[in-house]
C-alpha cells in the first residue's frame, strides 16, 4: 500500500472511532446542532424585522450555513485536544500508522458532523421561510462549496487543538476567533455599511465569499441595502471561495500535521 | 552497530525540557528475552526514557535501538516491533473493551476479520470477556490498565515497554499484571518496565537499572544491588520515647553505619555482621534499661539498596524539594530519603510477601512521630510523602 493509501485507510478507521464516540455523546452533538438553530431564530426574528423581514429570511440562510460550518472548527479543536490530553494520541503515535492519519481522521469525522449540521440547519431554514428556486445541481453545488469550506476550517481547528496546552485552552481558543471571523463578513449584514478598513476585511473574508457564492447558487438575492458590495472577491465569490478553501486547507494541514509530529509532552 | 543479542540498546541518551535535563546520558542494554527493571523516583527520567524508546519523543543526543532499529532514523520499523503501555491507561472511554482492541488492531494494518479475532483472543487472555461490550470509561483502574496492556500486545511485538504498569493498582491488579509480564517473558518477549516499587523489580526483572536525575546510578541484578548495600539490617522497636535516645546511642556505637529512626520507635542500622551485632547490642540495651518491643535481623531489601545508592549522592532528597507537585504520587524512593537521607527499615518482621510491599517510612530521631501507620501496599502509600517530608525538614542535621 502506498503511503497515501495507508494514511487514507487509517484516517477512515480513526474517523469511524470518532463518529462512534460522537454517537455515544449525544449531548455534544445536540449542542453542536442547537447553536446554528439559535442563530437562525435570533437573526430571522430578532434582527430580521429591521433588516428586511421575509426577504431577509430568504437571504439569511447562505450566511448561516457558512457560519455554522465555520463554528464546527471548534469541535475539531476540542476533539483533538481531548485525545491528546487523555493519552490516546500517545497510543496512536506508538502505532505504525502515518502521522497524518489521526488528524485527517478527525477532520473527516468533523466533515461528517458538518454535513449533519448543514442538513438540520437547512430544514430549520425552510421552516423560517428560506426558499430556493435554483436548479437542483446549483443547490447541490452550493452545499458542496460550503462543505469544502467546512473541511478547510476544520484544519484551522485542528491546528489550534494540537497547539493548546490544555483541553480548556483548546475549548476557549477554538471558539473565540470564530465570532469576529463570522461576523466581520457579509454573512448577516452588508459590508458596505461598515467603516473603511473593516469593510475591506469583510469583503475579503472567505466566510463572505462562501456565503455569497452559496446565495448566488441558491438564487437568493439580497434585500435592498444588504448587498455584499462590488469588490473583486465579491464579484468572483465562487472562485475566490474555492481558492481560499484550497489555500487554507493546504496551509493548516501542513501546520497541523507538523504540530502532531512534534508533540513533546513530558 | 546492530546487536542481535540485545533487543534494546541506548547509548548516551540526553533530553532536556527547557532548563531541566530529564535525561543526562542514559545507557541501557537489554538482552533479548529478558526483563530490565528501570527503577527510580518520580522525575528521575523513567518516563522520558520510555517515550524516547517508543518513538514518542526525539532525544537531544545519543542513540537508541529497539529490535535492531534506530528510534530516530527508523521510527516506523520500531513502532512495528514495540508494544507500549503508558503510565496512564490510553483507552478510549466511549468505546467498549472489544472496540478499543479492534481499533488498535486495525491501525496495525490488520483486516477487519483478523482484527476482530485478535481482539477476542486478547479479551480472553486478559480475562476481559465480561467487559468486552461495556464502555471502558466504566472500568476500574485495574481493568483499564489490563485493557491498555492488551492493546500493547495486539501486534504481538517482540519488545514490550511498560511504564509503571502497576502504579495505582490494588494487590489483585498488581498480581494480574505480574502474571501477564511473566507470560510475556515465557513467550520470549523482551520487556523493559519502569517502576517505583523495588519489590516489583525484584519480582520481575532479570536486571535492574537504578536511574536518578536522568542518569543511571547503579545497575546489576537485584541480588548484586543488595550485596552492594552490605550485610543484614538490625532493627529494634523501642516503645518508650524516653528510651529512644539511649537505644540510638547503643546502635550507633556498633559503627560504622548510622542508625535510622522509623515510625513508632523503630530504630534500625546496617551491620557488617548481623549475628555478631545482635549479640553485642542486646546485652547493652538490657544493661541500659531499654525496654524492647521487637527485634529483627533481616537481609537488605532492594529498597535499602535503592536508598543507599541514590541517597548517597543526596540527589533524591534535593529532587523531592524541587518538584513538590510530583510528590503527590511519590513512592518509597521519594519520601524516605527526604526524611532521613539514608535507608531505614520499618518493615520489622518477615520480609514483604509478594502480595504487598511493606512501605518504609524513615523519620529522624527526635522528630515528631508521623501519625500514619505502615499500611501494606504501594497503592495506599501514595498519599504520604508531604507529611514525611515535613518531619524530615525539622531534623536536617540528621543527614
Amino acid at each position: 500500500m502506498t503511503a497515501l493509501a495507508l494514511a487514507g485507510r487509517d484516517a477512515g478507521i480513526i474517523a469511524w472511532r470518532n463518529l462512534l464516540n460522537l454517537g455515544r455523546t449525544p449531548g455534544s452533538v445536540i449542542a453542536a446542532l442547537v447553536q446554528p438553530l439559535m442563530f437562525v431564530l435570533l437573526l430571522a426574528y430578532v434582527f430580521g424585522g429591521s433588516l428586511g423581514g421575509d426577504d431577509y429570511r430568504v437571504y439569511l440562510m447562505g450566511g448561516i450555513f457558512a457560519q455554522a460550518v465555520t463554528f464546527n472548527a471548534a469541535f475539531t479543536a476540542l476533539g483533538l485536544a481531548n485525545d491528546m490530553h487523555k493519552g490516546l494520541v500517545d497510543r496512536f503515535r506508538s502505532l505504525p500508522t502515518p502521522r497524518s492519519s489521526v488528524v485527517l481522521g478527525r477532520t473527516l469525522s468533523d466533515l461528517t458532523m458538518s454535513t449533519v449540521t448543514l442538513t438540520v440547519t437547512a430544514l430549520c431554514g425552510l421552516l423560517v421561510g428560506w426558499r430556493t428556486d435554483a436548479p437542483a445541481h446549483h443547490v447541490l453545488l452550493g452545499f458542496v462549496v460550503i462543505l469544502l469550506f467546512a473541511f478547510a476550517m476544520s484544519w484551522v481547528g485542528a491546528t489550534i487543538g494540537l497547539t493548546a496546552r490544555s483541553v480548556e485552552v483548546a475549548q476557549s481558543a477554538g471558539l473565540i476567533w470564530l465570532f469576529p471571523v463570522t461576523f466581520v463578513s457579509s454573512a448577516f449584514v452588508s459590508p458596505t455599511a461598515m467603516p473603511g478598513p473593516l469593510r475591506t476585511v469583510a469583503e475579503w473574508n472567505p466566510v463572505s465569499a462562501t456565503a455569497t457564492a452559496a446565495r448566488r447558487l441558491f438564487g437568493n438575492v439580497p434585500p435592498a441595502g444588504l448587498g455584499p458590495g462590488d469588490a473583486w472577491p465579491v464579484r468572483n465569490a465562487l472562485p475566490y471561495s474555492l481558492l481560499c478553501t484550497a489555500v487554507i486547507t493546504a496551509v493548516f494541514m501542513a501546520l497541523a500535521v507538523r504540530r502532531y509530529r512534534r508533540i513533546t509532552r513530558g | 552497530m546492530p546487536d542481535q543479542s540485545h533487543a534494546i540498546t541506548a547509548e548516551g541518551l540526553t533530553r532536556s525540557f527547557g532548563d531541566r535535563r530529564a535525561l543526562d546520558g542514559v545507557d541501557l542494554a537489554v538482552p533479548t528475552g529478558t526483563v530490565l527493571g528501570l527503577l527510580g523516583p518520580n522525575g528521575a527520567g523513567k518516563t522520558t526514557t520510555v517515550r524516547v524508546l517508543a518513538t514518542l519523543l526525539l532525544p537531544d543526543g545519543g542513540t537508541a535501538r529497539v529490535a535492531g532499529h534506530d528510534v530516530v532514523r527508523e521510527p516506523d520499523a520500531v513502532r512495528r516491533r514495540i508494544g507500549l503501555s503508558g503510565q496512564y491507561a490510553a483507552v478510549d472511554e466511549k468505546l467498549t473493551g472489544r472496540e478499543n482492541l479492534y481499533l488498535v488492531a486495525r491501525l496495525y494494518g490488520m483486516r477487519r476479520a483478523a482484527a476482530r479475532r485478535r481482539a477476542d483472543e486478547l479479551l480472553a487472555r486478559f480475562r476481559l470477556e465480561e467487559f468486552a461490550d461495556r464502555p471502558s470509561g466504566s472500568f476500574s483502574g485495574g481493568t483499564r490498565r489490563r485493557l491498555d496492556l492488551a492493546g500493547a500486545l495486539v501486534a504481538p511485538p517482540p519488545v514490550v515497554v511498560l511504564d509503571e504498569p502497576t502504579t495505582g493498582l490494588d494487590p489483585r491488579g498488581r498480581a494480574d499484571t505480574w502474571e501477564s509480564v511473566r507470560e510475556l517473558v515465557a513467550e520470549g518477549t523482551t520487556v523493559l518496565l519502569t517502576t517505583q516499587y523495588l519489590e516489583e523489580a525484584d519480582q520481575l526483572a532479570d536486571a535492574v537499572c537504578v536511574i536518578d536525575r536522568g542518569r543511571v546510578v547503579a545497575r546489576g541484578t537485584a541480588a548484586e544491588l543488595k550485596a552492594r548495600v552490605g550485610g543484614e539490617r538490625l532493627s529494634v522497636v523501642v516503645p518508650d520515647p524516653d528510651h529512644r535516645v539511649t537505644a540510638h546511642a547503643v546502635l550507633a556505637a556498633l559503627g560504622p553505619h548510622t542508625p535510622e529512626a522509623g515510625e513508632r520507635g523503630l530504630l534500625s542500622v546496617a551491620t557488617d555482621d548481623g549475628p555478631a551485632a545482635l549479640e553485642q547490642v542486646l546485652p547493652r540495651l538490657r544493661a541500659a534499661g531499654v525496654a524492647l518491643g521487637e527485634v529483627t535481623l533481616a537481609p537488605p531489601t532492594l529498597d535499602d539498596a535503592f536508598l543507599a545508592l541514590t541517597g548517597r549522592t543526596g540527589t533524591v532528597a534535593e529532587q523531592a524539594d524541587e518538584s513538590t507537585e510530583a510528590a503527590g504520587d511519590g513512592g518509597p524512593g521519594r519520601d524516605a530519603p527526604a526524611s532521613g537521607g539514608a535507608p531505614s527499615a520499618a518493615g520489622a518482621g518477615p520480609r514483604p510477601a509478594p502480595s504487598g510491599t511493606a512501605p518504609r517510612h524513615a523519620a529522624p530521631v527526635g522528630a515528631p512521630p508521623p501519625t500514619t501507620n505502615g499500611t501494606p501496599g504501594p497503592g495506599r502509600h501514595a498519599h504520604r510523602p508531604r507529611r514525611s517530608r515535613a518531619a524530615g525538614r525539622g531534623a536536617g542535621d540528621q543527614r
